[in-house]
């Protein structure tokens, strides 16, 4: 057993007295964050990642991630207690946790999802070990055109899973792509769309982006919403755990169907929210008390949570194994990665194995500590939301300026960053998502490299894409993905046209422009 | 994010949400324009090694222009529109009582110094808009402070924009 080799190795790393407080500060840090209106995942990440910059890359990443388990922790707190989602993965969590509080069980749905979310999060993790060095060891022999393909099916089934708003989703991820080809053209070191404007020659740095679009954003949606927060007492002592874990095997079918969704959605991008509500749409419909949801049902606060840990934490996966995120959150540590030096891609496997299996490793233990810190200082975090908002919103703003100032020691940042807050403010009440530009400007760059690299030399053209199995299978997924929710129609058409002409299910004669 | 999370009633002031929308999407066209047009300046030709160094973006402008012609025919004339208000007047209020002291603090960073920038701003905000005790204020805004003073400037030597008073003390 090879991985097994490496992950006690990396165990050996993680467990140094160093690396220990990192990943306890980054749990702390991340309920904290999480349970703040105007922080979350992303953004918070993002804030800190300078700080790492001196770091060595281990512990930063320890770090950061024990942030993304921590605010996903946190998520639930708020939802159950104050029936706000602190994050969006956890609005389904509201649907019967908040009840559950009501009716004064709020220790035992905290109790339940956090238990969930460890399971779920232990389930992903599990399968990072086992699977990401096989798909690593695999895209080893991926080339530029492969790899411009594995982006493209990306790409593609986030807009083939947005079943309400494609067009927004194109146009936020094109944005995305935009902002990146903004500065030195890495090929040919011409400059694109500075309109002659010294201060762009290095392009919009994500981080920036991040902090505004999330961070700025997110405060002035909740300042419109009018924040009072009068929340439900949240104290768990050992017996109503105890009594809690008693219960939970009784829910074992929901706990496996919504790991198994949420790790689907984390290592294809569809993201912990969507995760979250279809888990939650799952047991509602499969399960005996179904009809009880949302009058408080344990098993209704399970089935999100469980999704949105498995989903978060399993995005990490093609994030390791292939250098493409699966969430927002994965983009910014992503984004980390090339900013401490290292290369993200299937070599990382080989050429950096401290890291990978010191972050491995320490997602077990961090996800252990961080269920073991939510349960023993719930109300300590839930007393954090009492606080005024006019003392947590300039704080949050404040601790938003300096993380854009330091990505680049710049003050046109910090106006970048209030440009897109309200950038984010106007596309989030327009239900853009916002998560596929975050991935598209970080990965933009690199897609357009690999796109360029596949392109080189005479006689190229986009039969490239289809010039082997390999790539030539990954292209058409990528388009039967980006044209999933045509089918049904076209379906429907076709019979319709009874016996007419079969519709080849719009791939063959679909979109040059999704090539281009 | 649902249409329906935005309340307020049937619209009298400001815009509906649609009309937004509509308004957004025809931004996000004139970005796609643009970026075609400026590309188009470098060259989006295939050169004999390859596409130009405008190839990509250019067609990313065009996909942008296509998206955001969709979005804007839905929004003006889909049948599901969303007439309500996109926020009414009072609750856009409390937002530019953020964004503008947030506009106002950033020039200040300038000319201050962030340290004493984010203390007047803590402060001004706690007093003005949370009408919080004099003690409080002052206790909060400098503590933050001087906690994220000694966090950058101490212990993580990260340099940020400092003022005339920051000088007066030596660094």
């Amino acid at each position: 057993m090879d991985e097994l080799n490496s992950l006690f190795h990396g165990f050996a790393t993680v467990l140094s007295w160093y690396n220990l407080g990192m990943m306890f500060i980054g749990l702390v840090l991340g309920v904290i964050i999480g349970v703040l209106p105007g922080l979350g995942g992303p953004n918070g990440v993002a804030i800190l990642l300078p700080l790492t910059f001196t770091m060595p890359p281990t512990s930063a990443i320890i770090m950061l991630s024990c942030i993304y388990w921590g605010s996903l922790f946190a998520g639930a707190i708020t939802s159950i207690l104050f029936n706000i989602p602190g994050e969006t993965s956890s609005v389904a969590t509201t649907f019967d946790g908040y009840p559950l509080a009501q009716q004064g069980r709020a220790g035992n749905a905290l109790t339940a999802s956090f238990t969930g979310s460890f399971f779920g999060a232990l389930s992903g993790v599990l399968l990072i070990t086992f699977l990401a060095p096989l798909v690593s060891k695999f895209a080893l022999r991926f080339g530029p055109p492969e790899f411009f393909a594995v982006f493209l099916l990306t790409f593609c089934s986030f807009v083939g899973t947005d079943k309400k708003t494609p067009f927004k989703t194109i146009i936020s991820m094109m944005l995305g792509f935009g902002l990146a080809a903004i500065g030195m053209d890495t090929v040919s070191g011409g400059l694109r769309m500075t309109f002659g404007w010294s201060e762009l020659l290095r392009g919009i740095d994500f981080l920036v982006v991040v902090i505004g679009l999330f961070g700025i954003g997110e405060i002035l949606v909740s300042m419109e919403e009018g924040l009072k927060f009068e929340g439900k007492n949240g104290r768990i002592n050992l017996k109503v755990v105890l009594q809690t874990w008693k219960e939970m095997p009784k829910y074992w079918m929901t706990l496996i169907r919504s790991t198994v969704v949420g790790c689907w959605m984390g290592v294809t991008p569809g993201g912990a929210t969507a995760a979250s509500f279809m888990g939650y749409g799952l047991a509602q419909r499969f399960s005996r008390n179904g009809r009880k949801f949302g009058t408080g049902e344990i098993e209704g606060v399970i089935a999100p949570e469980t999704a949105a840990h498995a989903s978060g934490t399993s995005a990490l996966l093609p994030m390791l194994a292939l250098g493409i995120p699966g969430s927002a959150t994965a983009a910014v540590l992503l984004g980390g990665l090339m900013i401490w030096g290292l290369q993200p891609g299937p070599l990382l496997f080989v050429e950096q194995k401290e890291f990978v299996w010191g972050l491995i490793a320490s997602m077990y233990l961090g996800n252990f500590v961080g269920l073991i810190i939510v349960l023993s200082t719930v109300p300590l975090f839930a007393a954090i939301l009492r606080i005024p908002f006019a003392i947590v919103a300039p704080i949050i703003i404040v601790v938003c300026a300096i993380g854009a100032y330091s990505v680049n020691n710049a003050m046109l940042d910090v106006w970048f960053m209030l440009l897109f807050g309200v950038i984010g403010y106007v596309l989030k009440k327009l239900s853009y998502p916002l998560a596929p530009m975050i991935l598209a400007l970080v990965l933009g760059d690199r897609m357009e490299d690999a796109f360029r690299q596949s392109m080189l030399g005479p006689g190229t053209g986009l039969h490239v894409f289809w010039s082997n199995g390999l790539v030539g299978t990954i292209t058409t997924l990528a388009l039967v993905m980006l044209f999933w929710p045509l089918v049904p129609v076209l379906w429907r058409l076709a019979r319709k046209a009874a016996g007419g002409g079969k519709n080849g299910g719009g791939v063959g004669k679909a979109d040059p422009e999704a090539l281009k | 994010m649902d249409h329906q999370q935005t309340q307020g009633g049937p619209s009298k002031d400001g815009l509906s949400h649609s009309a937004v929308d509509a308004i957004t999407a025809v931004v996000f066209f004139a970005v796609g324009v643009v970026m075609m047009v400026d590309n188009y300046r470098i060259g989006v030709a295939w050169a004999t090694d390859g596409p130009e160094s405008g190839y990509f973006p250019y067609h990313i402008g065009m996909i942008i222009c296509i998206a955001s012609a969709a979005v804007f025919l839905k929004a003006v004339f889909g049948k599901h529109r969303n007439r309500e208000a996109f926020v009414s007047w009072s609750r856009f209020r409390l937002v530019l009582l953020v964004l503008l002291p947030t506009a106002l603090y950033i020039l200040l960073i300038q000319l201050l110094g962030i340290y004493v920038a984010s203390t007047l701003f803590i402060a001004a905000f706690m007093r003005l808009l949370g009408r919080i005790g004099w003690l409080k204020t002052v206790l909060v805004s400098v503590g933050v402070n001087v906690l994220l003073f000694w966090m950058f400037e101490v212990q993580f030597l990260v340099p940020l924009p400092k003022g005339p008073l920051e000088a007066l003390f030596g660094y």
